[in-house]
């Protein structure tokens, strides 16, 4: 068992556990705290499959601006004080909600862990860079691939992308606003 | 590294799962929110894994879009909290039931 090995299995545990104590916390800012290494551990899984680019991404991106905005409106609506003790739902709800959770494990376990139905691809060596023939990229770890693609195959989702920015600020700042009675 | 795409796929399923728990468990509409961003990120796990074990980029291209759009959704899903939040003083979905009664 190798160094990378026992790595997986501790950011792995890592990960799932902070994610059952977001998910369990009664509290909304110990649960952020919890997702935010949730979101951590991922990006070390992200550093495990040689993807650096996104895992820096993810802690910039999910761990940093999109938990910060949390955290934000948790602390502005401060929602605690009313929730401590109804954080759940009814026994009824609960209930299904367990069963639910359980059946999804076991059907994750019977398709992923039980008789391996996926084949197991070896991990191939990482190629310098990216060939662009054929409509297909190599998997490369340097952040210009990401730059080759954007630039060649996604260009027409990365424009999309950008006007779907856009349009999401202009909605933001619409649905947001507090419109008053003179000046409609 | 030996371990294979299956025991990623596992890891993957295992965050979906438990975020799959977290909206249907909980009552307040910001923790449902992290735990949809939680299912968002178990797929994005699972992307860049088929991705390194295909050897190929575009899993990878996938994320990155993902990011984008998750990074956008959550500032204007957050809007829409905040708003309702200012109409009915109350964040937990057991009080936002208009449409049953």
């Amino acid at each position: 068992m190798s160094v990378l090995d026992i790595l997986f299995y501790v950011f792995s545990a890592i990960t799932l556990i902070s994610a059952l104590l977001m998910v369990v916390n009664p509290n909304a800012v110990n649960a952020a705290m919890a997702m935010i290494v949730a979101f951590v551990g991922t990006a070390a899984l992200f550093v495990l499959l040689e993807a650096y680019f996104l895992a820096i991404l993810q802690i910039l991106v999910y761990a940093g601006a999109v938990m910060v905005l949390f955290l934000f409106i948790i602390m502005l609506l401060d929602v605690d004080r009313s929730e401590a003790e109804v954080a759940y739902k009814d026994k009824l709800a609960f209930a299904a909600a367990v069963i639910g959770f359980g059946l999804l494990v076991v059907l994750v376990a019977a398709a992923f862990l039980k008789g391996f139905y996926l084949p197991e691809p070896a991990v191939l060596p990482v190629a310098e860079l990216p060939t662009g023939q054929a409509g297909g990229f190599a998997f490369t770890t340097s952040a210009k691939s990401f730059g080759y693609s954007l630039f060649t195959k996604y260009m027409l989702p990365f424009q999309v992308t950008g006007f779907l920015l856009l349009s999401a600020m202009i909605g933001v700042i619409v649905v947001s606003k507090k419109y008053s009675e003179d000046t409609k | 590294m030996s371990i294979g795409l299956n025991a990623f796929l596992t890891i993957a399923g295992l965050l979906f799962a438990i975020g799959f728990l977290g909206v249907i468990l909980r009552k307040n509409t910001l923790v449902i929110y992290m735990s949809l961003e939680l299912m968002l990120n178990a797929v994005n796990l699972a992307l860049v894994s088929f991705s390194r074990f295909n050897n190929s980029m575009d899993g990878n291209l996938f994320v990155f879009f993902i990011i984008t759009v998750a990074a956008a959704e959550v500032a204007l899903g957050l809007a829409i909290i905040v708003a309702l939040f200012r109409r009915r003083q109350s964040v937990m979905v057991d009080d936002l039931n208009a449409l049953s009664r």
